[in-house]
């Protein structure tokens, strides 16, 4: 009786939880934060609400680079866990067998350990005198990536390549979680079919397969791309003072120089400008009718 | 309990000592807050049967006491002590705090350790509680040149904490030569393997010095001169990055080769591998102090004065400073530390000489003003614009 009585509120009572977390945790502190953003004064004058829009436009001036370095480091990432993380989510879809779920686990088991132990660790992996640049120094190899750039001086740590590739190892996951979810749905007899209407291996990955995995693909790239745009503690550890990316610029702002309205205000525009590469993106993959 | 803790102690405190802040994130500062936390001997349950007549709230630096000492007191006084090592950063930490103190809660804190700079703007500020020295009888044994300064005259308000140099530590194989002067740090042969610290007037402070500045006495003109020289260093990539004390970790890897550090981190970084060295440049070094101080609002302000008289006290403070191996402020602890480790008695980073002293010197007390021009200066270099 009563159950029929609310049943048009259901939809409501059900969503009440998870609007009540959201208002709680999402849209307070996002007015709070915006209209941070538009104070003037410092911390011990005290701010004061003043439509500062300057704000916007002097953190836009000085923070260009980092942010432009920021969309570059994550971008790099996001293709090289593609790259990397592709072809092992397809190789545990197709050809894992019995050992799937261990294999998923693997990709998994890092994640038991702190982000920033992970981090630290490569500290002494890439280490000037470890073993691993000891040994690429011998055979020659760190010659050729200084060559490239991908090195400098015959070091990696303190180089936009460890933090470019510090993201990559850390959001690896994300990439291969999704990929492999769309691949291990594909029905096997649309291969098949590839192959009877005479599509060799590789037009029946590039016709079927690979169309079929794109929404995990998106979903991966986005997994990767949007954390590691605001990432601070690679470019922090494993970085230099040249490759700084944007949320090193928050944390700055925030908690060294209290200038609580320029870091809301950068805040603001990095979300903006993710929005906007989402949107493109979005656009580009034609996804709507993917996800 | 902490019988045990010393078993596993020293090779945290070679890891880790103070000022390890792992950078930002809250995850591994409340990881280490919660380690420290273990190993500080910390029972607030008074379960010896004492009656628990109080309790007591202290937050500190890591690694900035020793095991005992807070254990020591409450079997004394039968106050309980929480002692937190949750202060990894002066800006961090009073990011954190001010809020409430602004509009006078209590921040369940008692005792505060923050440096000199940051302890003149908790005064200023008005955030802390006068002392009520009839307490603190002990505060009398405080090294005399400490005893009045810019920021505290009389020390109504702070008693320090521990002092300590910044100066430069360095790997003497590496570089390949003994260095002498603070502009050996730009020597280009170095170039990629030499760290600064992000704490602001400990790194103006020394390439100022190197400039023939005093940093006692410097104007922005000289700050943005000393900025412009950093700045060439970063640009051209002779920098490798700027630190807490993480430059112990590097230091020890050998993936830098000299760097910016201070001269308690050092003793103990020594004490693992002896080829490192800290240097105290000729033309001069750093000198700063960590104050307690009882923020405003607290709750058991008489607990934390008798702490604070407690550890004045020269045979309690030695086992502090046997410890932590900063400068000791309390007079007496020279003599009492010999009951402990006879070696520590000549170690003149714990206990500097007069000549040493000499030669140490302040960073100029900014007013607000000029503490927002400084870092504005500062802080760019850090995040590499």
């Amino acid at each position: 009786m009563t159950i029929g009585r609310l049943r048009p509120f259901l939809p409501y009572i059900l969503l009440a939880p998870g609007l009540a977390w959201l208002t709680v945790f999402f849209v307070v502190p996002m007015y709070t934060l915006a209209r941070q953003s538009l104070n003037d004064g410092t911390l011990e004058t005290g701010f004061r609400f003043a439509w500062e829009w300057a704000n916007y436009s002097n953190v836009i001036d000085r923070y260009q680079e980092q942010f432009i370095r920021s969309f570059r480091y994550a971008g790099t990432a996001t293709v090289l866990a593609f790259i990397i993380g592709y072809p092992l989510a397809y190789a545990i879809a197709f050809r894992g067998g019995r050992m799937k779920s261990y294999l998923l686990f693997l990709v998994v088991l890092p994640f038991f350990t702190t982000y920033l132990i992970r981090t630290l660790a490569w500290q002494t992996i890439l280490s000037d005198q470890g073993d691993v640049l000891r040994t690429a120094r011998d055979l020659g190899v760190l010659d050729v990536t200084d060559a490239l750039g991908i090195s400098q001086n015959g070091r990696v740590l303190a180089t936009p390549t460890a933090v470019v590739m510090a993201i990559t190892y850390n959001f690896l996951p994300f990439m291969v979680l999704p990929c492999y979810v769309s691949l291990e749905r594909i029905d096997r007899r649309l291969i098949e079919a590839a192959n009877d209407l005479y599509g060799g291996p590789v037009r029946a990955f590039a016709r079927v397969v690979f169309p079929l995995s794109l929404p995990g693909v998106f979903a991966g790239s986005l997994l990767v791309f949007i954390p590691a745009v605001g990432d601070f503690i690679n470019a922090e550890i494993l970085g230099s003072p040249k490759t700084q990316m944007i949320g090193n610029v928050i944390q700055s702002r925030f908690l060294e120089v209290n200038d609580y309205p320029g870091a809301a205000a950068l805040s603001f525009i990095l979300m903006a400008a993710i929005l906007g590469a989402v949107l493109v993106y979005t656009r580009l993959l034609g996804t709507e009718d993917l996800a | 309990m902490a019988g045990n803790d010393r078993l596993w102690l020293p090779s945290w405190r070679r890891r880790i000592s103070r000022r390890r802040l792992l950078t930002g994130s809250a995850l591994a500062a409340s990881g280490l807050a919660a380690a420290a936390f273990v190993g500080c001997g910390d029972d607030d349950g008074g379960g010896n049967g004492e009656p628990v007549l109080d309790s007591l709230n202290i937050s500190n630096w890591p690694y900035y006491i020793d095991g005992e000492t807070a254990a020591n007191f409450q079997d004394a006084t039968g106050i309980s002590v929480s002692y937190t090592q949750d202060i990894g950063d002066n800006n961090d930490f009073f990011a954190k705090i001010r809020e409430p103190l602004s509009r006078g809660q209590d921040i369940g804190r008692d005792i505060i350790v923050l440096t000199d700079w940051m302890a003149a703007k908790m005064i200023r500020l008005g955030y802390v509680e006068e002392l009520n020295k009839d307490n603190i009888p002990n505060w009398v044994n405080l090294t005399e040149s400490l005893k009045d300064v810019s920021f505290d005259a009389g020390r109504k308000y702070s008693l320090v904490w521990q002092s300590g140099f910044t100066g430069i530590g360095y790997n003497p194989e590496l570089t390949g030569r003994k260095l002498t002067s603070i502009n050996d740090i730009f020597d280009p042969e170095f170039s990629g393997h030499v760290t600064m610290l992000t704490e602001m007037r400990d790194t103006l402070g020394l390439v100022m010095l190197g400039m023939d500045i005093d940093p006692a006495d410097c104007t922005l003109e000289d700050a943005q001169a000393a900025v412009a020289k950093i700045q060439e260093y970063v640009d051209n990539g002779h920098i490798r990055a700027f630190t807490d004390n993480s430059y112990g970790d590097d230091l020890a890897r050998g993936d830098v080769w000299a760097a910016f550090a201070w001269s308690g981190d050092m003793v103990q970084l020594k004490a693992d591998d002896p080829n490192l060295e800290l240097l105290l440049p000729e033309e001069g070094f750093m000198v700063w102090s960590d104050n307690a101080m009882i923020p405003k609002g607290a709750k058991h302000k008489e607990a934390a004065e008798q702490f604070l008289n407690y550890c004045y006290d020269p045979v309690n403070f030695a086992l502090i400073a046997a410890y932590v191996q900063y400068i000791a402020p309390v007079q007496g602890t020279q003599e009492a530390i010999a009951e402990i480790d006879e070696t520590l008695v000549d170690n003149p980073l714990i206990f500097p000489d007069e000549e040493t002293l000499s030669r140490a010197h302040v960073f100029k007390p900014l007013d607000e003003e000029e503490d927002v021009a400084f870092n504005e200066l500062f802080q760019p270099l850090l995040i590499g614009t």
